[in-house]
């Protein structure tokens, strides 16, 4: 996947020369997950910009910048380190198309490593995709395939509107015969079925998208059907895509690390519990991360969403059992 | 004894001088380092300042008389801030790109702004009473401080793309306490960006005098992050002018960015919406009466013999012409349509927002159906 990232920013850089990309270390160093190595090197240093170490002001002079007609690419170099940028990025690059009416584009994108599961320390491995999903004017990404990390960085870049991206740092290194190049022109990526099946809708996103297809092998051998859809979108959310599978299944489960009050699932489970009542069966139930602060390490096994637990869930609603407040969710 | 004193701490040592090129009594003073900058400046161009100051007053008297009934939601004053302003904004280009605060009136309107336009925004009826593109002033900002980092940006954008222009931010002294002023000096100092700051200091942030966000004089924290830096007197629009001139030069030179404090006074209040009277005492308002930066232009027209009463006749046209003209827009300015409230939320079509503002219109044409 660091490769494709890789590839994806590189063919944006040759392709427009507004493409600018700026980060802590993405110079010389290459990132510290090597995302953007070499690319300082092909493309110079007015093209590929080492920054002070301060977030605010990496997203606030990309603003600057895309005033000047430039498309930004940022880098904030962990997902805890994203809330020292936070008004610039929820009250200046959200609003500014908005407050100027419609004359100011924010063509800026910015790049968030985010998730847990490989053992840093605090303020590495976070989920704060539900901020930005909240904040109108912006939108989400969270690839979660080798294809789409390229595919869908390449639409960040060309979108008019701010897109956070969100990349899943746990499958960066992730190898696959992918075959790259293939964009999609919308403005965002829709949610795709990744797996089909027709007992229970699965949805996840970035990294837990992973957890599901090992889930549905898991179901399969128990002889449950497993649909999974990849939501690759955060904001505009395709409930759609999500509505048609439920009408199918009648039965639904979101699964994200992140926390889970007022998280992506909630938003999830409420739309499809307004335009699918008559087709449920159970409750929508959410297997999400704890509401706590991102543990140490050591137990963070336990705060993300795992096979079992995910298995709990699928279990629970197979067997129409009422929504609990049990351990699975 | 008061944790803040209202008093600056005496700073003798390392202090910038500030420059002062017309005294309260309207005499020009030599100034040897600034006085270069004046050589372009003709009386017609001084008499125009006095027209500029004079309008300034006076859109500020009517907005917060029209605040006062009922017209507009909230006025942020300038009362008293008319050089720092205009002799700022004059001394830049058309092209130089400008992030202003919220309460840079002169600015947006010396560059061609209609007062109505810079009023509406304060009705609730626009976000923005510009286009940036067009006037070269990015929407006003009234989150403290965050407009300098897309100064600097921008500025680095300037200076990637080899550009002649300079980007300048207009702030306050408070602003100056906010990390994303000091981050953006770093980044410019860093890229030696073309990029201005040019910080108001009018005393006072809401009730917070500046002794609070500073110990020193703001102009000598500039230096701190390899700025060149100018403190002025800014009730003196020659002083300003001159200054302002000498940081695009500056800039313009490729030497980076530059750091102006213009030490003035908000006579007025924050906003509409608070009392001076409970923070700060009526003799410190009378003695910035005297510095009064309208009297003191006036008085070096006459101390140069011109015919200052034709020029202040002409100032005073310009302002009725504009507060008749404003007063008429104003008061029958429409209310912006419903279908706005769903606009520009994105650029690019985006599903959920489209989806809303169907249903919501829908809504209302069932009420509009009268039923």
């Amino acid at each position: 996947m660091l490769k494709a990232l890789n590839k994806s920013l590189h063919d944006a850089l040759s392709e427009d020369e507004k493409v600018i990309l700026l980060g802590e270390d993405i110079g010389t160093l290459g990132g510290v997950f090597r995302v953007t190595d070499g690319l300082k090197a092909e493309f110079g240093e007015h093209r590929v910009v080492d920054t002070p170490l301060a977030e605010s002001g990496i997203v606030g002079t990309a603003i600057g910048l895309a005033y000047r007609g430039y498309r930004p690419v940022v880098e904030i170099q962990f997902d805890g380190f994203t809330y020292p940028a936070f008004d610039q990025l929820v009250s200046q690059l959200a609003k500014l198309h908005y407050r100027s009416r419609g004359r100011v584009k924010m063509p800026v994108t910015v790049r968030i490593p985010y998730g847990g599961g490989i053992g840093s320390p605090e303020h590495h491995s976070e989920s704060p995709e539900a901020y930005f999903a909240h904040t109108a004017g912006l939108r989400v990404f969270a690839p979660s395939s080798v294809e789409d990390a390229y595919a869908m960085l390449r639409q960040a870049i060309t979108c008019d509107d701010p897109v956070i991206f969100f990349e899943p740092k746990r499958r960066y290194h992730e190898k696959t015969e992918a075959e790259l190049g293939v964009v999609q022109p919308d403005a965002s990526p829709k949610a795709k079925i990744i797996r089909s099946g027709t007992d229970v809708t699965m949805v996840g996103y970035g990294p837990t998208t992973y957890t599901l297809i090992d889930a549905a092998l898991a179901a399969e051998d128990e002889g449950i059907s497993l649909e999974v859809i990849d939501l690759r979108s955060l904001d505009p959310l395709d409930i759609d895509t999500v509505a048609q599978s439920v009408q199918r299944t009648g039965k639904l489960v979101v699964v994200h690390e992140a926390s889970r009050t007022s998280g992506l699932g909630a938003e999830i489970c409420a739309e499809i519990t307004e335009r699918c009542f008559d087709y449920l069966e159970h409750a929508p139930l959410r297997v999400t991360g704890f509401d706590v602060p991102y543990p140490p390490s050591r137990l963070e096994s336990h705060h993300l969403p795992d096979l079992d637990r995910v298995m709990h869930a699928v279990d629970t609603v197979m067997r129409h059992h009422e929504a609990s407040e049990g351990a699975a969710q | 004894m008061p944790i803040v004193s209202t008093q600056h701490m005496d700073v003798a040592a390392g202090s910038l001088p500030t420059h002062q090129l017309l005294n309260v009594d309207g005499k020009r003073i030599p100034d040897e380092e600034l006085d270069h900058y004046l050589k372009d400046l003709k009386e017609a161009d001084l008499a125009d300042f006095l027209r500029d100051m004079v309008v300034l007053r006076r859109m500020d008297n009517e907005a917060t008389a029209l605040q006062r009934q009922g017209q507009l939601g909230l006025w942020a004053p300038l009362l008293g801030q008319e050089a720092a302003q205009i002799g700022s904004v004059r001394a830049t280009e058309d092209d130089d790109f400008i992030f202003p605060s919220y309460r840079e009136h002169g600015v947006a309107w010396a560059r061609g702004v209609q007062a109505e336009d810079l009023l509406s925004v304060w009705r609730g009826a626009q976000a923005s009473g510009w286009d940036p593109n067009e006037v070269n002033i990015a929407c006003q900002q009234i989150v403290i401080g965050s407009q300098a980092l897309h100064a600097a940006g921008y500025g680095m954008g300037i200076k990637f793309d080899g550009g002649e222009q300079v980007s300048v931010a207009y702030f306050g002294d408070g602003a100056t306490s906010q990390g994303d002023v000091n981050e953006a000096m770093v980044f410019a100092a860093s890229y030696q960006a073309p990029v201005l700051f040019f910080c108001q200091n009018n005393q006072w942030a809401i009730s917070e005098p500046v002794a609070l966000q500073s110990r020193t004089h703001i102009a000598d924290r500039a230096h701190g992050f390899g700025l060149k830096t100018w403190r002025v007197d800014g009730n003196d629009i020659l002083a300003v002018y001159a200054a302002t001139k000498a940081a695009l030069a500056h800039a313009r030179h490729g030497l980076g960015p530059t750091f102006i404090e213009a030490v003035t006074y908000r006579m007025g209040s924050h906003t509409t919406a608070d009392d001076p009277t409970r923070y700060r005492k009526a003799e410190q308002l009378e003695e910035w009466k005297a510095k009064d930066p309208i009297d003191r232009l006036v008085k070096y027209l006459h101390e140069m013999g011109a015919d200052v009463q034709s020029y202040e006749q002409r100032a005073q046209n310009a302002a009725d012409d504009m507060a008749a003209k404003l007063r008429a827009a104003i008061t029958t300015m429409e209310d912006p349509k419903v279908e706005e409230l769903f606009s520009n939320v994105y650029a690019q079509p985006h599903e959920p927002t489209e989806r809303a503002a169907k249903n919501y219109l829908d809504y209302l044409a069932d009420f509009e159906g009268g039923e």
